[in-house]
C-alpha cells in the first residue's frame, strides 16, 4: 500500500490549468523526486497536498485514509511536514524553540497547566527539550541551540528547518527546494542528511532543480510538464524519457 | 526560573520597597499616592495589551474597549442606576445591587475575555495595519455605545455616565475610609494602590509562565512567521483567539478596578487616545519583554503628572501665552519621539538570544 496515494487531482487559478488530473503514489521508505520545468505546477502539487492551496478536485489518501487538505494545520496533524523552498523560519526565535515549537503537536500542556505549572507542565517541559536537542544532534547543529535562528549560516538554517519539520513526526516530509542557493559542500551535507532520513524510515518527497542531486537520491521520479505527469520511473529511465529531454531542452528540430 | 532563585534578595526588597512606597508618599500628599495607584492599572492595561501585540505580534489599537467593558460591567453590577432603571428589579434586591470583589475580577476577565474573543473573530485573517484600523474601529464602537446606550432603555446613562459605584471592600474592610491602625492613619488611596499593586503582581506571575509554555511560544511562532506556524500544526485560529481573550481579560479586570477607585465612569474616559497611551506604554517599554512593558507603563503614567509642574514653569516664563495642557501634550509627544529615536526597540527591549559569531543580524 503506499503511503500517499493522490488521484485525478486538478487545480485552475482563473484562465491557467495549474495541474490536470495529477496521479501521484509515494511509496512508504522511499525518496520520491518531483521534477519539472519552471512552471510545472510543482510548487501547485505542494501546495495542494501540504494544504496551503484547496484543491478543484481529487482524492488524497494518506495511509489508507483519506484525507482531505483543507487547512495546513491540518495536514501537518495527518503527517505530513513541510520546508518552505524561502527558509521561513521563527528568526527571533532560538534554534531550540524553534524545535520545540514543532513538537506543538506532540505536547499537549493547556493554558491552566502553563498558570498553574503543574507536574504535567514540568515533565512535558522536560521532555521537550530533551526531543528537541536530540533532533538538534540529529542534523548536526546542537552546538547552536541557544543561537537566533536567523543568525545561523544558509546551510544551517535549511537544516533547522528540517529539524523543525522532523519534530512533528512526520509520515511523509516535503522538502520544497531545498538544495537551492547552496553551494557545493553544503548540497554534500544535505544529501547525507536526507539519505539518513530515509534509512531511519521516513519517506520523503522532493521538489528539486538540480537534477544531479535528485538522480543520486530518488528511488523514483515524477516528472510534471504543464501541469500534466509526462514521465515517472526510476532515475535513469526518467532522464532518458523523449518527453522529458524535450520538456527540459524543446522539442528536437 | 534558576535565575530568579538566586535574585530572591533583590526581588525581597523590591517588594518592601513597593509596599512602604505608599506610606513615604502620603505624607507629601494624597494626589501622588492617587498617580502611583493609576500607574498600578496601567501596568494591567499594558501587561494585557502586550499579550496580545507582544506575544502574538497583533496589532490591536482598541485594547481600551476592554478597560470600558470592565468598567461597565462593575458599575452596573456595584451602583443603583439597574435598580432604577428596572423597577421589577428591585424588589429582588432590596438591599441594592452590591457585588462582592471576589465575583468582580473572575467576571470582569471572563466578560472582557469574552468582548476579546467576540473581536478577534471577524478580524482573524487580518494583519499589520489592517488589524490595527479594525480594531480601532471596534474600541470606538464600544464608545459610541456606552455614550448612547440610554434610549429606548437607560441602560449607561450616555455621556453623563455612572455614578454613585460602590467603593472597593475586603473581608468587610471598606476602602472608602482611611484605615486605622493604633492612631496611624492609611490613606484610602494607599489601600487601592495595594489591592492593584496585588493584582500587578499577579498578572506578572501569569505572564511570565505564559511567555515561557508551550502556548507562549506557538504565540511567538504566530508573530514570527504565521504561516510557518500553521505548517507546524498550530491551529493559528485558536491560538490568536486565545491571545485576545486572554489580553482582554487584563483589561476587563483593570477596567473593574478604576470604576471602584474612581467612583465614576463615564465614555469620556475611553477615548481612543487612552488606547494609544497603552500602545504607547508597550512599544516605548520594549514590545513582548515584561520588565520593559512594566517600566513603559510606570514612565508614560507618571510623566504628565510630573510635567504638569515642569509645564507650569515653562508657561510662566511665555508670560501665560502657552495653554499649560498643550504644552504638556507637546513635551509628552518630544519624549516619546527622542526615545523612539535613541532607543528604537524600547527602553528595556527583550534580550535576544546569542546570535552566530560574525552575524550580528
Amino acid at each position: 500500500m503506499s503511503l500517499l496515494e493522490i488521484t485525478e487531482v486538478s487545480k485552475r487559478f482563473g484562465g491557467l490549468q495549474a495541474l490536470a488530473d495529477v496521479d501521484l503514489r509515494i511509496e512508504a521508505g522511499h525518496i520520491h523526486g518531483l521534477i519539472g520545468p519552471n512552471g510545472a505546477g510543482k510548487t501547485t502539487l505542494f501546495n495542494l497536498i501540504t494544504g496551503l492551496y484547496s484543491a478543484d478536485s481529487g482524492r488524497f489518501v494518506l495511509q489508507g485514509t483519506s484525507y482531505k487538505p483543507q487547512s495546513v494545520h491540518a495536514v501537518t496533524m495527518a503527517g505530513i511536514a513541510r520546508t518552505f523552498q524561502n527558509i521561513r523560519l521563527f528568526g527571533d526565535m532560538s534554534a531550540l524553540d524553534n524545535v520545540r515549537v514543532g513538537r506543538h503537536i506532540r505536547s499537549s500542556a493547556g493554558l491552566w497547566d502553563a498558570i498553574w505549572r503543574s507536574r504535567h507542565f514540568y515533565s512535558e517541559e522536560a521532555r521537550l527539550r530533551e526531543e528537541a536537542m536530540a533532533l538538534l544532534d540529529y542534523v548536526g547543529i546542537a552546538h547552536y541551540a541557544e543561537h537566533r535562528a536567523n543568525s545561523l549560516s544558509y546551510g544551517d538554517q535549511r537544516r533547522l528547518e528540517i529539524a523543525r519539520a522532523l519534530a512533528t513526526e512526520p509520515r511523509l516530509l516535503a522538502l520544497d527546494e531545498p538544495a537551492a542557493g547552496m553551494n557545493a559542500s553544503e548540497k554534500n551535507t544535505l544529501r547525507s542528511l536526507i539519505e539518513r532520513i530515509r534509512s531511519d524510515g521516513r519517506t520523503i518527497l522532493l521538489i528539486e532543480h538540480d537534477v544531479k542531486l535528485v538522480a543520486g537520491l530518488c528511488n523514483i521520479i515524477t516528472v510534471l510538464d504543464s501541469g500534466r505527469v509526462i514521465a515517472e520511473g526510476a532515475p535513469d529511465e526518467v532522464q532518458r524519457h523523449p518527453k522529458v529531454i524535450e520538456a527540459y531542452l524543446g522539442a528536437s528540430a | 526560573m534558576e535565575a530568579l532563585k538566586h535574585r530572591w534578595p533583590i526581588f525581597l526588597a523590591l517588594a518592601l520597597g513597593l509596599l512602604l512606597l505608599p506610606l513615604a508618599v502620603q505624607s507629601i500628599g494624597a494626589g501622588w499616592v492617587r498617580i502611583l495607584a493609576l500607574a498600578m492599572l496601567y501596568v494591567l492595561l499594558a501587561l494585557g495589551l502586550n499579550i496580545v501585540v507582544g506575544y502574538a505580534g497583533l496589532l490591536d489599537l482598541g485594547f481600551v474597549a476592554f478597560y470600558a467593558v470592565g468598567a461597565y460591567m462593575y458599575a452596573l453590577m456595584a451602583s443603583p442606576h439597574l435598580l432604577e432603571t428596572f423597577e421589577s428589579l428591585a424588589q429582588s434586591f432590596p438591599q441594592g445591587l452590591h457585588t462582592p470583589i471576589w465575583l468582580v475580577i473572575p467576571l470582569a476577565a471572563g466578560l472582557a475575555a469574552l468582548a476579546g474573543a467576540l473581536l478577534g473573530l471577524p478580524v482573524l485573517k487580518l494583519r499589520g495595519d489592517y488589524l490595527a484600523i479594525v480594531t480601532l474601529g471596534f474600541g470606538e464602537i464600544i464608545r459610541v455605545f456606552m455614550n448612547n446606550l440610554e434610549h429606548p432603555v437607560n441602560i449607561t446613562n450616555g455621556p453623563r455616565g455612572l455614578d454613585r459605584i460602590d467603593p472597593m471592600s475586603l473581608w468587610g474592610l471598606s476602602f472608602s475610609k482611611p484605615l486605622v491602625i493604633a492612631d496611624y492613619k492609611i490613606a484610602s488611596v494607599t489601600l487601592y494602590y495595594w489591592l492593584f499593586l496585588g493584582l500587578v503582581v499577579i498578572s506578572v506571575i501569569v505572564c511570565y509562565r505564559l511567555e515561557h509554555s508551550r502556548i507562549g511560544r506557538a504565540w511567538m511562532a504566530i508573530r514570527e512567521d504565521e504561516l510557518a506556524a500553521k505548517a507546524m500544526g498550530i491551529n493559528t485560529r485558536n491560538m490568536k483567539l486565545l491571545a485576545f481573550a486572554m489580553g482582554a481579560s487584563f483589561g476587563g479586570v483593570s477596567g473593574a478596578m478604576f470604576a471602584a477607585f474612581q467612583g465614576f465612569v463615564s465614555p469620556e474616559s475611553f477615548s481612543l487616545m487612552e488606547s494609544i497611551m497603552i500602545v504607547a506604554m508597550v512599544v516605548l517599554g520594549g514590545i513582548g519583554h515584561l520588565p520593559g512593558v512594566i517600566l513603559g507603563a510606570l514612565m508614560l503614567a507618571a510623566l504628565p503628572e510630573v510635567l504638569r509642574y515642569i509645564a507650569g514653569d515653562i508657561q510662566n516664563l511665555t508670560g501665560g501665552r502657552i495653554d499649560a495642557a498643550i504644552l504638556r501634550q507637546l513635551l509628552i509627544a518630544m519624549a516619546m519621539i527622542g526615545i523612539m529615536l535613541l532607543r528604537p526597540q524600547g527602553l528595556w527591549p527583550r534580550p535576544l538570544s546569542k546570535s552566530v559569531a560574525g552575524k550580528s543580524q
